[in-house]
């Protein structure tokens, strides 16, 4: 019998002209680290070292006071109404415009970014212009008694504004690389429109789905700039987690301020997480379906 | 025949067409337009001089200088690290590729307090340049720091896919004709980058430009020194000063619509040049 078996190794290596010096590529790692290092693991590793510096008690007793909880509600809040609303909006905004072709679509898709260019801090000043006392709405509002600037309402609506793209633009491009065939398919076999998508459309975007999902949390959860315009700053009622640092660091209580916001670098980590996760899934999914 | 929308057997285009555009206009297009109604009562001088007054024109200064300076040093290191993760292989690097998207997650005003403590006098980092003379926390060059931090995973994210895309065999060619490593990749590799970097270094620089959260702990807020362009509208806003504000607002939209034109001139000719390729 002679040997049949192929050899299991997949590429005999091959030494490839296309490859820089032992000490070039060493020299670049180190660059790159040293870099990242000053710029993005030292200040994420201070976050967690300040926060722990006086002790477990003092941390503790930061995130647990009845501020620091009001503001983990009222973050919480605003996120749960923010972000299914942009849920709906991104899927909503990729089936007509991944799905179908109309006049104006690249605008559309322009306008739906607007949001990412516009400064957090115009983002929550043109709610300030319309429902604030000088604003459009302001006297009207005034006379209802019903508050929406520097109250919840007006920070939901500030967490809204500035989360708007983040499903839609996750959710266009991998509808629009899908094509519309399945869908076409599942016309001819009579399904409804609701089936077509919870049958054919959702399970094939899932993931990019959850991943737009998971980013657009984080953002409504550690949205600053726009939120700081719209609050008013009242402790225990208009105060959102990042507030609440800024409340906290601006009285000298470093040690609580940074118990806090290592809430928000934990949400950060776990986001970062999630998200690879998702993406080592989205390759092998898209390896699947190559093959 | 000219039509709005080419015949299609799938339903729902009018629901989520509509939906939509009701969504789009309710929280975006009309609260942005208010911005611009609410500049046009006033007259064009007084427009003019709201928004050219001298403290004003330092906040552009430090505004734009840091903004581009931070974007230009993302620029060159987001190049560098894009090309570690993608060419090299080192212990740790799923980690690195995965943390690089922090500044996109980690909410800014845990930013701004974290690289305060650092670059104070006395942090971490901040001592080592403190006896040298150079303070970094609340003065421009924090500004810079703050804004670097912000736009570090533009270019890294899109420079990286691009260059995973290069086929080997443009460098093989270029080996094979005799260039060393330097020249092929300056002659071919950068040139194939170049709209991608660029692609990345506007989008950090526009990011850098509205941002808020994050420079206001480091910068130190002196006015005509270290106050930022957004902190203006603020300070203007506490101050009842609304039309002030809105002019200040509509400056920064103008500015973020055009850049937002350049970002999209430039992906079209990313596109454009990566079909060629």
């Amino acid at each position: 019998m002679t040997a049949i078996a192929l050899p299991v190794s997949p590429l005999a290596h091959r030494a490839r002209p296309t490859e820089e010096p032992v000490w070039v590529r060493w020299t670049l790692i180190g660059l790159a680290f040293t870099f990242l290092t000053l710029f993005l693991f030292v200040p994420l590793i201070s976050v967690f070292y300040e926060a722990l510096k006086k002790g477990w008690e003092v941390y503790i007793a930061a995130i647990t006071e009845p501020d620091a909880v009001s503001a983990i509600q009222l973050t919480l809040t605003a996120a749960a109404i923010a972000v299914p609303l942009n849920l709906i909006f991104g899927i909503a905004a990729a089936w007509a415009i991944a799905k179908f072709e109309f006049l104006g679509k690249n605008l559309l898709t322009t306008l739906i970014d607007l949001p990412f260019s516009v400064s957090p801090v115009v983002s929550g000043l043109i709610y300030v212009l319309i429902f604030g006392l000088q604003g459009w709405l302001g006297p009207w509002l005034a006379e209802h008694d019903i508050k929406v600037i520097f109250a919840v309402p007006g920070i939901v609506l500030a967490t809204i504004f500035v989360t708007v793209p983040f499903i839609a633009r996750e959710l266009i491009p991998l509808m629009q690389s899908q094509g519309t065939e399945e869908e076409e398919a599942a016309v001819v076999l009579g399904a409804n429109g609701w089936q077509i998508f919870f049958r054919v459309t959702l399970p094939n975007v899932k993931w990019g789905l959850l991943y737009g999902t998971i980013l657009c949390n984080a953002r409504a959860m550690g949205e600053f700039g726009a939120v700081s315009v719209v609050s008013g700053h009242i402790r225990g009622s208009t105060n959102t987690l990042p507030l609440h640092v800024e409340i906290l660091y601006n009285e000298y209580n470093f040690a609580a301020a940074f118990a806090v916001a290592s809430l928000l670098a934990m949400l950060a980590l776990v986001t970062l997480a999630l998200k690879t996760i998702i993406e080592s899934k989205n390759i092998q999914n898209d390896k699947g379906k190559n093959r | 025949m000219y039509t709005f929308k080419q015949h299609s057997v799938l339903p729902g285009f009018n629901l989520a067409l509509g939906f939509t555009l009701l969504y789009l206009s309710l929280i975006v297009l009309i609260p942005l337009s208010a911005a611009f109604v609410r500049t046009a009562a006033l007259t064009w001088p007084e427009f003019w001089n709201a928004v050219t007054t001298p403290r004003v024109i330092a906040s552009y200064r430090l505004t734009f200088g840091a903004s581009f300076a931070a974007a230009l040093v993302n620029a060159v290191f987001g190049l560098l690290v894009a090309w570690v993760l993608v060419r090299y292989r080192f212990p740790g690097k799923k980690l690195v590729d995965a943390l690089v998207d922090l500044p996109f997650a980690l909410p800014t005003a845990v930013a701004g307090i974290a690289l305060t403590a650092l670059y104070a006098g006395n942090g971490w980092v901040g001592q080592y340049f403190e006896p040298l003379g150079i303070k970094i926390a609340f003065t421009p060059i924090g500004v810079f720091v703050a804004l670097t931090f912000i736009g570090l995973p533009f270019v890294v994210r899109t420079v990286q896919p691009v260059l995973e895309d290069i086929e080997s065999e443009l460098e093989e060619a270029a080996a094979t004709l005799g260039a060393n490593r330097l020249q092929t990749f300056l002659r071919v590799i950068f040139p194939t980058l170049l709209p991608a970097l660029m692609t990345g270094f506007a989008l950090a620089f526009a990011r850098a430009i509205g941002e808020y959260g994050s420079v206001i702990f480091i910068a130190g807020n002196m006015p005509m020194v270290s106050e930022i362009t957004p902190l203006l509208i603020i300070t203007k806003l506490e101050q009842y000063d609304y039309a002030g504000a809105t002019a200040l607002a509509v400056v920064m939209l103008v500015i973020s619509f055009v850049m937002l034109l350049i970002i999209n001139l430039l992906q079209w000719w990313s596109r454009r040049r990566s079909a060629l390729a």
